[in-house]
């Protein structure tokens, strides 16, 4: 069985221990912070993707009515 | 995204939340204090689940790439590439902090004479080709084949590389599983809750990461359709 203290022991390890977490969440962070990062430009394609759609369907109804006001007059 | 992805994703990283805090004050308000290390001990809970999670995760790549090959569907692939980065980030870890423990206990940042050591050094040398060797290969199918190969391969490396170590007859590293353990059951428990802490925290930005593929994919794919690209 692993031995355990009776008293708390001297504080000289206390550094390492603090170091080691703080790494590891350094580590989380600065993935969740790319994570980010990439997910923002994820969104700015997508308002450009959109903006391009939305435009791109514009100006289909317009060619749509310059080509309908002919037939408009054909049959009339 | 389909919302089960989303629903799944905001269920797990709830739970994330959730259980990190808990394996912290688990970790340094309820676990015992151990007489040899002290309160360096408390690393251990830390880089010994990151250590497992790790290793798991380089096993679990080289399912999802036999799924890959087996059933021809990139959503393995891409699963499995995704374990395997996420597996290299948590190594990274795990070496850091390993050798944090190594330089307080032992007095080295590094001891080339341990086996344990010098093995899971030995797996992240491995896998830091497994991206490079990917994205070298314009092709996507056959960059989803070779990739599955390889992931097949070094996982099969990484059990049998833990039994080989384990083999050995001399080592510092102290055991954890097994039948040298023996920790006191508050130790124990604090050990089990934060290695499910840690297999959270892995899945959650697993699947973070694969949400962010599979939606720029699926960006791409309609700015094609769309004759945007």
């Amino acid at each position: 069985m692993t031995p355990l203290a009776t008293a708390i022991p001297g504080s000289s390890n206390n550094g390492y221990v603090a170091a080691a977490y703080i790494v590891f969440f350094a580590i989380v962070l600065i993935y969740v912070a790319i994570m980010a990062v990439r997910l923002r430009s994820v969104e700015r394609d997508l308002r450009e993707l959109n903006e391009r759609a939305e435009q791109a369907r514009q100006d289909g109804t317009r060619q749509g009515e310059t080509h309908a006001q002919p037939r408009e007059r054909e049959t009339v | 995204m389909s919302p089960t992805n989303g629903r799944g994703l905001r269920t797990l990283s709830i739970a994330t939340i959730a259980a990190i805090p808990i394996a912290l004050a688990l970790v340094f308000f309820y676990a015992p204090i151990e007489a040899e290390e002290g309160f360096l001990q408390k690393i251990f809970y830390l880089h010994v689940p990151l250590a497992i999670v790790t290793l798991c995760g380089f096993v679990l790549g080289g399912l999802m790439a036999i799924m890959h090959l087996r059933t021809r569907d990139r959503r393995w692939d891409l699963r499995s590439y995704v374990a395997i980065h996420m597996s290299l980030i948590f190594g990274v870890g795990t070496l850091i902090t390993g050798s944090i423990w190594a330089r307080g206990s032992w007095g080295h940042w590094w001891v080339w004479s341990e086996p344990t050591l010098v093995s899971f050094l030995i797996i992240m040398l491995l896998y830091a080709t497994y991206q490079p060797l990917r994205f070298a290969i314009e092709d996507p199918e056959r960059q989803a084949r070779y990739a599955s190969v390889f992931a097949i391969v070094a996982g099969a490396f990484v059990p049998m590389n833990f039994l080989a170590v384990r083999l050995s007859s001399s080592y510092l590293h102290p055991r954890v599983l097994g039948s040298s353990s023996n920790l006191p059951p508050k130790m124990a428990f604090t050990f089990l809750v934060s290695l499910a802490a840690m297999a959270l925290l892995f899945a959650t930005l697993c699947s973070y990461e694969l949400t962010a593929k599979r939606t720029r994919m699926l960006l791409k794919a309609r700015s094609r359709i769309l004759g945007f690209q």
